[in-house]
């Protein structure tokens, strides 16, 4: 395709901090190139306004190469902008032409916090992880590589749940502001494997636990997480983590439970 | 953990949301069969039999406790969702684009809950509220057949228990589908089954209601 150069009008939102109200400013670009990135848009944007002696605006970054969930935006109306399966970063500016206005927000979730003007606070993610998301392993020797055989279609879903890069895409787009399918993506890839289950009762019900005191919102099966989610997370790991759930009920009490 | 978790926790409720959606589901086949004797046109007689079976046996009036108790809980536990999850995101978005991502039935079961709500306080006091109070006070049972065809004469009400359909149908859409993932089955393989049969129930049973009031108003069936 043709590359070709573009002028573009933004409304950002402004935010001081936590605590101050926030407000969208309109800002104009120009010569902004079909191959940059979302990005590197704003890193022109921002350079015009270091230049013009303003303060830059702020928003997270880290990879760049679609890998570490950084990047939340809310791209007109859309987490991470229109394209399917794609970070803020990856989402190229040959999705523009001449003189468009694109409104970029800030992921908005109670529990998602605004730090300044785009940055969210994430650390809710953290938490949950922390309240389940790991395996106990005896020290001493370590144990052959392979030694636990594991079928290739249960390697193959952990894998595809272990993808989920916490970038906060399925809160931002879900009417209900809900976590679930990052909970049930870090609940999965776990369960699934051998050296899950010994916790699998109390990871579940910890997780779900912190992500309802988080202040996220629940889960009612609309599916704008998956259809937003940049790795292609499925709603097939929710439902596991309703049936782990509902076994968890089953198996009984858990003298670790939170 | 414990089955009291399924009063704490979001998954559990939504269990709740499941477990009473499902047995209300089963309530309206039921519903739907015996109401549908009337399409014999035999003046009621059919219907008759099977509407004094379930107004009398004390095995299905029992269930009818526990039918009004699922309900009362479907709804309430629904709305105290609703107004939680919409409370999930107080600073809103300046533009969002909702239809992108999913379907509008799917974030309006709050909405079409409520008008299915609405239409059933019409409809218990229509026939059910008064056909009991003339069991439990007064000569018996009533003539069910002969009322609706008393009431369907209105063109009022045929409109309103046909949008009272519409309502069921679309929150069935998305209700049906979302009882059997909350319940963990729908995986990738019974996935498109289940939405496939989901909407299959969606059109024939709030079809099957629709077409009573219509066909008394027509005079399809006396
Ligand atoms: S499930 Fe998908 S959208 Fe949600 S945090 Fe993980 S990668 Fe991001
Ligand atoms: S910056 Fe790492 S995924 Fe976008």
């Amino acid at each position: 395709m043709e590359h070709y150069n573009m002028n573009l009008t933004l409304k950002v939102w402004k935010q001081k901090n936590k605590n101050q109200q926030g407000h969208f400013e309109t800002f104009q670009v120009k010569n902004i190139s079909s191959e940059m990135s979302f990005l590197e848009m704003f890193d022109v944007l921002n350079e015009q306004l270091i230049a013009e002696g303003k303060e830059p605006i702020a928003f997270d970054h880290d990879c760049r190469e679609g890998i570490c969930g950084a990047c939340s935006m809310h791209i007109n109306g859309r987490a991470h902008g229109p394209w399917h399966h794609t970070t803020t970063c990856q989402l190229h500016m040959r999705e523009y032409k001449d003189g468009d206005t694109i409104v970029v927000e800030p992921f908005r979730a109670n529990a998602f916090p605004v730090i300044k003007d785009l940055v969210v606070d994430r650390s809710g993610f953290d938490r949950i992880i922390q309240a389940g998301g790991y395996i106990s392993v005896n020290t001493g020797n370590a144990v052959d590589a392979n030694a636990l055989p594991i079928e290739k279609h249960d390697a193959d879903e952990a894998f595809a749940a272990a993808a989920c890069i916490g970038c906060g895409a399925c809160v931002a787009a879900c009417p209900n502001a809900s976590a679930m399918l990052f909970t049930s993506a870090k609940v999965s890839h776990l369960a699934l494997l051998p050296q899950g289950d010994p916790e699998r009762s109390i990871r579940v019900e910890n997780m779900i636990r912190q992500h309802d005191k988080e202040g996220f919102g629940g889960c009612t099966n609309i599916g704008a997480c998956e259809a937003e989610c940049p790795k292609g997370i499925s709603l097939e790991n929710i439902a596991r983590l309703n049936r782990e759930y509902i076994a968890a009920t089953f198996r009984g009490g858990s003298k670790n439970s939170v | 953990m414990s089955w009291k978790s399924y009063f704490s926790t979001s998954v559990g409720k939504k269990l709740q949301m499941s477990l009473t959606g499902i047995f209300l589901i089963t309530f309206l086949v039921v519903h739907a069969y015996i109401n549908a004797q009337i399409f014999w046109n035999d003046g009621g007689v059919e219907f008759g039999h099977l509407a004094h079976f379930m107004g009398t046996n004390p095995v299905i009036r029992t269930i009818e406790i526990g039918l009004f108790a699922f309900l009362i809980l479907h709804v309430v536990q629904g709305l105290l969702l609703w107004s939680k999850n919409r409370g999930s995101r107080k600073s809103r978005y300046a533009v969002k684009k909702d239809s992108e991502t999913s379907k509008w039935y799917s974030r309006s079961m709050g909405l079409l809950g409520t008008l299915i709500l609405l239409f059933l306080i019409l409809h218990i006091s229509m026939f059910w509220a008064p056909n009991r109070g003339a069991q439990t006070f007064g000569d018996g049972e009533l003539d069910l057949y002969a009322m609706m065809r008393d009431e369907f004469q209105n063109v009022w009400i045929v409109i309103i228990y046909v949008l009272g359909c519409i309502s069921l149908a679309w929150h069935l859409v998305h209700g049906f589908y979302s009882a059997f993932q909350t319940l963990g089955l729908a995986t990738n393989r019974y996935k498109a089954m289940i939405k496939t049969v989901g909407v299959a129930f969606s059109i024939i049973v709030p079809l099957i209601f629709a077409l009573m009031p219509i066909a008394f108003y027509l005079k399809w069936i006396q």
